[in-house]
Formats: C-alpha cells, sequence, structure tokens
C-alpha cells in the first residue's frame, strides 16, 4: 500500500480535519505517484466508510470491532498499528485533531516509526519528502525528514489544506479485521459535551476586537471594554486571555474557542501562534498592534503597527468617540 | 503518591530568535529563556494533587537542558515546592526527535517507579506534543492528553480531556499513568521568599545525556530551519501613537467601512 489516511468521526461523519488532510495526501500522491486509500475505524464506522466510498480515493478499508465503539486510546492506536503492519502502507497520515493526539504518538511508539505533527504542508525533493511545520511559538519554520525505512506517520495540523479540494470519485470498501484485547485497553472514556453553550457567538460578528497576553495585566480590561463600545465590536480573546481568567471561554478564538470570519478583525497584542490563527485567517480584514516586530500575526494581517497597545488604544477610543 | 513533572526550558514568547548559520536551530545568544508554559501548569497540578491528598508523597522535578541554563527553572519549580529534582545534562546540538526524548526519560525515570508523571501538552519550541505519550508507552503506563481536570476516584484517575470548540471528554485510568496537561486548568504559583531559600538546599541529581543508554537512533531530523514567508502583503502604519491611530480610523473608514 502507499498511502493510508485514517479517518476521524465526529456524529457519524468524517471529521473535517480528516478531510483535510486527505487532500493533502491526494496532492501528495500526484506528486510523487503513488495510490491513496483510507481507513474507517471506531463508532459509526461502517457510515464513515460508506461516505468515504465516494472520494477519489483507490479503497477504503473497514475495520468493525465492538471494542472500538466507545474511544479508548490504547484500542485506537492497536488497530491502526494492526492495520499498518498488515497493509505496509509508506506513509500514514491523520489530521491533527486533539482526539487525535491522544492516540496517534501511541502507534509511533508501537511501530517505532517516525510521527510528524501539525505539518502545514510538504515538499518532495529527489526521492525525499521533507514535511513543513512551525516552531518556536509558530516565528520559525521548519523542514522535517524521516530517517528510517518504512512508514512515517504525519498529522497535519486544521486548516493547513481546504477540505472544499476533495477529490471526488468511487471507491470499493474491504473490511480488514483486527484482534484487540480487552484486558490489554487501559483506559475507559465518557461521552463527549460540550461546556458553556449559550455565550458570547463571535461567529455572526461583524468586528471583533481581540486580545491577546500583551495587554498585560487586568487593570487594562477596561481599556479594550471602552474600545469595544466606541468601535460597536465584540471581544475576543487568544488562550492566555482566557487561561488567567479575564475572559470567559466563551470569548475564546482558535482552535480551543470559535472560528470567527468577520469584517473587520482588531488583533491586539495577540502573538498569532497557529492555534489561534487557524481561528481568524478567514476575517475579510485583520489589523494587528503588537510590540514585536517578528510576531507571527504580522504573516496573516493586513494591516500592522508595531507599537503599544496600551497607548494607541485609549487615543483610537477617543478618536472613534468623536467621528 | 509519587509524582514526576517534565519541565522545559524553551524561548519565551517575545524573545528574539536569529537562526544559527548551520540553520538547524537558534543562536542562542539571544534568546530569553523562559519555563515551558503548559509545564508550569503540570508542576501546579502535580503540588495540588499532595496537597489534596494531605501532603503525602513527593513531587520530583525532571528536566532536560544545558549545564548552563536549565538549572534556573529546576530551582524555580523546587522553589514553587518541588521536592527533588533530576537534571538531564544535554549540550548542543540538542535532540529534537520526540522518540528519542522520550525514550532518555523513560531510562532516566524508570526505577523510580512513579505513580504518575505530568508534563505540559507540548513544548512551545519544538511543538511536538509526543513526548508524554511515548514516555507512558515506554514505561507501560496509561496515557491521557490535553488535560483540563483532574479527579482522584477509587484509586484510579479521572481526567478531563479537552476536544476542540469547547468540547469535553471525561477518560478514567489507571495508575500508574503519564498525563500531558493543557494550559489553563489552574492558577499556577509564584515562589515564595521561603521556597526559594529552601530550594538551595533541595537536592537536584545530575546526569550526562550521554551516560544514558538508549537503543536505536533519531527516526526524524531537522532538515533545514527557517523564516516562513507571509501569507499576505501586510501594510504597516507607522508614525508617533496620533499619526497611527489617525492613519487607522482612516482606513477603518474609507478602506474596511467598519466605520
Amino acid at each position: 500500500m502507499d498511502i493510508l489516511v485514517v479517518l476521524e468521526g465526529v456524529n457519524g461523519t468524517i471529521h473535517r480535519i480528516s478531510k483535510e488532510a486527505l487532500v493533502a495526501a491526494q496532492a501528495l500522491g500526484k506528486d510523487i505517484n503513488q495510490k491513496v486509500s483510507v481507513l474507517a475505524f471506531g463508532k459509526d464506522s461502517a457510515n464513515l466508510s460508506k461516505e468515504a466510498s465516494g472520494f477519489n480515493v483507490n479503497e477504503v478499508i473497514l475495520v468493525e470491532d465492538d471494542n472500538l465503539n466507545s474511544y479508548s486510546a490504547d484500542a485506537y492506536a492497536e488497530t491502526i498499528k494492526q492495520v499498518v503492519e498488515k497493509e505496509s502502507p509508506n506513509f500514514v497520515i491523520m489530521g491533527y485533531s486533539y482526539l487525535v493526539r491522544d492516540f496517534f504518538p501511541k502507534v509511533s511508539a508501537r511501530l517505532q516509526k517516525p510521527l510528524i505533527t501539525d505539518v502545514i504542508g510538504y515538499k518532495t525533493d529527489g526521492g525525499k519528502t521533507l514535511y513543513t511545520k512551525q516552531v518556536i511559538h509558530g516565528k520559525l519554520t521548519v523542514d522535517i525528514e524521516s530517517k528510517v525505512e518504512g512508514p512515517v506517520l504525519v498529522g497535519f495540523q486544521s486548516a493547513a489544506y481546504s477540505a472544499d479540494n476533495l477529490e471526488n470519485g468511487s471507491a470499493e470498501i474491504r473490511t480488514v479485521a483486527v484482534a484487540l484485547d480487552s484486558a490489554q485497553l487501559k483506559t475507559t472514556s465518557e461521552e463527549p459535551f460540550q461546556e458553556e453553550s449559550g455565550g458570547v457567538d463571535l461567529t455572526a460578528a461583524d468586528k471583533i476586537i481581540s486580545i491577546g497576553r500583551g495587554v498585560g495585566k487586568e487593570e487594562n480590561m477596561p481599556m479594550v471594554k471602552d474600545l469595544a463600545v466606541a468601535l460597536k465590536a465584540e471581544i475576543g480573546a487568544s488562550r492566555p486571555i482566557v487561561d488567567s481568567g479575564w475572559l470567559p471561554n466563551s470569548h475564546q478564538v482558535g482552535s480551543s474557542g470559535q472560528s470567527v470570519t468577520p469584517n473587520l478583525y482588531l488583533a491586539l497584542g495577540i502573538s498569532g501562534a497557529i492555534q489561534h490563527v487557524v481561528g481568524m485567517k478567514g476575517s475579510k480584514n485583520i489589523v494587528a498592534i503588537n510590540r514585536d516586530p517578528d510576531a507571527p500575526i504580522f504573516e496573516v494581517a493586513d494591516y500592522g503597527i508595531v507599537g503599544d497597545i496600551l497607548e494607541i488604544v485609549p487615543k483610537l477610543t477617543e478618536s472613534l468617540k468623536n467621528q | 503518591m509519587k509524582i514526576g513533572v517534565l519541565v522545559k526550558q524553551v524561548a519565551g514568547s517575545e524573545s528574539p530568535l536569529r537562526i544559527d548559520s548551520n540553520e538547524k536551530w537558534v543562536d542562542e545568544g539571544s534568546v530569553d529563556f523562559a519555563t515551558n508554559e503548559s509545564d508550569s501548569y503540570a508542576l501546579e497540578e502535580a503540588l495540588q494533587i499532595i496537597e489534596r491528598s494531605g501532603g503525602e508523597g513527593e513531587v520530583v522535578v525532571i528536566s532536560m537542558g544545558p549545564a548552563d541554563r536549565t538549572p534556573k527553572i529546576i530551582r524555580e519549580a523546587l522553589a514553587k515546592g518541588g521536592h527533588r529534582a533530576i537534571h538531564i545534562q544535554e549540550e548542543a546540538p540538542y535532540e529534537t526527535d520526540p522518540f528519542m526524548v522520550a525514550s532518555i526519560f523513560a531510562e532516566s525515570i524508570k526505577d523510580e517507579s512513579f505513580d504518575l508523571v505530568l508534563s505540559g501538552l507540548q513544548s512551545d519550541d519544538l511543538g511536538s506534543g509526543q513526548t508524554g505519550v511515548i514516555l507512558g508507552e515506554l514505561l507501560g503506563m496509561s496515557t491521557a492528553t490535553l488535560v483540563m481536570g483532574v479527579e482522584l476516584q477509587d484509586g484510579k484517575l479521572r481526567v478531563k480531556r479537552e476536544l476542540e470548540s469547547g468540547w469535553f471528554q471525561w477518560v478514567t485510568l489507571p495508575f500508574p499513568a503519564c498525563i500531558t496537561i493543557q494550559s489553563g486548568l489552574n492558577q499556577p504559583r509564584y515562589p515564595s521568599l521561603k521556597g526559594i531559600m529552601g530550594a538551595k538546599k533541595k537536592e537536584i541529581k545530575s546526569i550526562a545525556k550521554g551516560d544514558i543508554k538508549v537503543s536505536g537512533t533519531p527516526m526524524q531530523e531537522f532538515s533545514k530551519l527557517y523564516s516562513h514567508k507571509a501569507e499576505k502583503r501586510t501594510e504597516m502604519i507607522e508614525g508617533s501613537a496620533d499619526q497611527i491611530v489617525e492613519k487607522m480610523v482612516d482606513i477603518f473608514k474609507k478602506e474596511i467601512k467598519a466605520i
């Protein structure tokens, strides 16, 4: 087998992040002339396999096992390990969601094969494939290569590829059996649940002022709220603000929070870690103010200001009030 | 309960970064170092687990890094309440393969027989997010990641895992367990003056990385480190604060039509 994309299910359908990874795999497959197959397993695996059979893939592998009906890191990892041992793919690819982070490294440990995570792209160079990811607070980029024979495991960062580019087709479904020993499955899980529904809905906002670590201290929050009133904007935040308890979780923008697409996204003191950027880079106009000229937020900003928000924000509020 | 906590010293979020001439890492001379953010939350959780069980037990701080700078964050962790520390001394070039890093940790701590090992979910520099899970696998422990809540229940560990977009899931694990902590589950404490003084007397066991025997060689390697290209053309607004504000309001009005 050439390339195996392992699918993640959510509410009976294929997770968007898995489709994005499949788009990456389809592109890689074309570049290096390898066929792409997919693996469906876990709860609702039959539905996932049917959905996947409508994609442009070589074949769909279906694993059905009662041990996979609720989430178990050990069962999920062992399933992928056994399928990889049977089918010998050159690449094993997943969308690197928060669930996949929990078990894909186990597959790496059990197969003793490299796992390269949060990959945003790839390059082919001679016979080599290089995997690109961001490092050191998202400020620098590195190309990583596998140094061993056999499969390389790749986890693609959310939103690195667009699920809209998925190529449709038709593929056969083939059932593969795995042997899971329930005595080896250490953990048990409960059903996922959502917290704090009914909080702020930023997804419909036309203007968002979003704040990050650069706000400095909680005493500066009224300054931000004054600007929000003057600009008639909602307030969003990056993770450190929510972690500090200055705003409730429902204000968080990014992979842990909401994905937003306002007309104006004004980022104040936000460095622009990729976990935040994936939730706001679809905004129509991004304006960023940050003291650090190397802050990665400037890479996605339409307008950038290197400066002190404590100095600029009160003046901006005054000026907006006088408009 | 005997708890090990992995902490890593990384470049701080606002540190200047200059790529080294070998294009594999940054020139450390210009870096401002800090404790990896999620590791601070992991340490705090370890200290609170011991406090909740009436002070019974031990928190061992474990860190890998060079001898000249790593002791700073180890002492800080001891000042906050860690009981003793293990320092794996590593000189540049640093190990970047998470499987090798986990193997070195596993070999260094296997005789400690920890009930629980905690770490941050990922390092802010390499960001592979795998070390904790692979370490747990190598030591035969149960594992869970992105933990936002920890409960002890009937001799087991019940943890709240974060999923995307405000979703969570509770997972129950048997001991020994190795879990990785997501930022935000507690409020990390500051070291007290008494803690800082006391930390000077606490044991730090130093081991040279070269003396730790692990099998195998790195399975993945950095090929090249570089600055990325901007996704968009960014128009920089410059001038005094007043001039910047004037230009911003103009852009809000005419270009963005936000006011």
